[in-house]
């Protein structure tokens, strides 16, 4: 297991992109938020904390189709199927390994964009929470996704409409807990129901992605 | 006799080709004297006026949007666990159907609210729960028709109906929490004292036998022509190898 979680975080690291592609992208949705709305200070420190959740969760949502359909086209894919470590485990990790290369850095990043879209104070702090507790659902999700569409042809497009409407619960109490917070409202109890879908998820999403991915394998 | 001998796409056509005109009547009728009574017999509501009269087409599609995707959930189920290609071709029949039946709920209920709240639109619970089941329809139609091999297409789509369900009960209790609602409360429920007042529940109560009974005829004869579908499929296959 920490071979696997190794080698995909070096594959991602030498192959380029990794984080690099999904921070540029998060960058790039904040960086046009001002211009849809306009720069009016107070209009951006209003919606920055549901600004900031929806770049990151689109950042997350683009860079999915890695998770899986490298290792599909070279094979890889197979041999772990084949392999003694289980596929839930396997997916798991490979779940992790997203996260820790494309959604904590933005979870990083995010308090940094903030600064550009005028977040209040208190929101700092809340809004790193909410990404940290919340972002672990989206990879876990996001890798139920990524196995239904390996070896798709037209997968990208798909893969995303498929994942967007499971996104729905943890953006709406992660994106509530940044807001809460931001606005100096008490936010815990938000956070616990966005704990909760993690948690949830963490526990349940790898027996569903393991039975679609060997359903796609046969 | 049990009720999986119409597991049998041979036996299931016959079945479903001796039931369909009936249900078809059956349909056509109580939708007529449903909407004929309900837009003609019954009295203005004294404060929605006639715009009340949206009920009989918007309360019955809204009840058969949700009916389809538990039937499709069904129908998944019994596909994973027993391997019948009916019940998976049943399910894929009946998800553009309810998709059909969201859209009629979302656009009378958008109809009905312009001049009642003023509005087309508002980020309500219920209205949004039912944006993101439809969303979940348009996701379940589209991975059917991406996947080429049948069998792996109806594995796929039946994980993700599960899920899905999951995640559109979360969603349901997601928005509730997120935002207040301005959509009254549930129309019909077994379990209260008043509902609708009687002059409208009476044709209702008929709108709402139809739809779930075109739903039934519909869903039966998509199936059917998904039946015959695969079977052309086989030919054709069939005829690519001997040739």
């Amino acid at each position: 297991m920490r071979a696997l979680l190794l080698r995909d975080l070096i594959l991602a690291i030498r192959a380029g992109g990794g984080f690099g592609l999904g921070l540029a992208f998060f960058l790039i949705v904040v960086v046009l938020v001002p211009f849809s709305v306009g720069p009016a200070p107070e209009l951006l420190s209003r919606i920055a904390a549901g600004a900031l959740w929806l770049g990151a969760l689109l950042a997350c949502l683009l860079s999915l189709d890695r998770i899986l359909a490298l290792d599909w086209e070279d094979g890889t894919l197979d041999l772990l199927a084949t392999s003694p470590l289980p596929l839930e485990a396997a997916l798991a990790i490979k779940a992790l390994a997203h996260w820790l290369t494309t959604a904590l850095p933005l979870v990083v990043a995010a308090p940094l964009f903030g600064v550009l879209l005028n977040l209040p104070a208190p929101g700092f702090f809340w809004l790193t929470v909410s990404l940290l507790v919340g972002t672990p659902a989206l990879s876990i999700i996001g890798a139920f996704g990524a196995a239904l569409t390996v070896g798709l042809k037209r997968g990208g497009l798909l893969l995303s409409l498929l994942v967007v409407p499971l996104y729905v619960p943890t953006l709406i109490f992660g994106a509530e807990v940044a807001r809460r917070g931001a606005e100096g409202l008490d936010a815990t109890g938000p956070l616990a129901m966005l704990g909760g879908i993690t948690a949830g998820t963490i526990a349940l999403m790898p027996f569903a992605s393991a039975a679609v991915l060997r359903m796609a394998l046969k | 006799m049990s009720i999986w001998e119409y597991a049998n796409p041979v036996k299931f056509l016959r079945l479903s080709e001796r039931v369909l005109p009936a249900l078809w009547v059956i349909s056509f009728a109580c939708l007529a004297i449903g909407l004929i009574w309900g837009f003609f017999f019954t009295p203005d509501d004294f404060r929605q006026g006639s715009t009340v009269k949206i009920i009989y087409l918007h309360v019955p599609s809204a009840l058969m949007a949700i009916n389809a995707w538990f039937m499709m959930l069904v129908a998944s189920l019994i596909w994973l666990i027993r391997r019948h290609h009916v019940s998976a071709l049943a399910a894929k029949a009946a998800a553009p159907v309810g998709i059909a039946m969201t859209l009629i709920a979302l656009i009378t209920g958008a109809v009905w609210g312009q001049p009642m709240w003023g509005t087309w639109w508002v980020w309500d619970p219920r209205l949004t729960s039912f944006l993101i089941l439809f969303l979940f329809y348009i996701g379940y139609v589209a991975l059917w028709s991406a996947v080429d091999d049948p069998d792996s297409a109806a594995d796929l789509t039946s994980m993700l109906c599960i899920v899905g369900s999951v995640f559109a009960v979360l969603s349901r209790y997601a928005v509730n929490f997120w935002n207040q609602g301005l959509h009254q409360g549930a129309s019909l429920s077994l379990d209260k004292e008043t509902n609708v007042a009687n002059v409208f529940y009476h044709p209702l109560l008929f709108s709402i036998a139809g739809f779930v009974c075109l739903f039934l005829a519909l869903v039966l004869y998509r199936t059917g022509t998904e039946i015959r579908r695969r079977r052309m499929r086989a030919l054709m296959a069939r005829e690519v190898r001997h040739a």
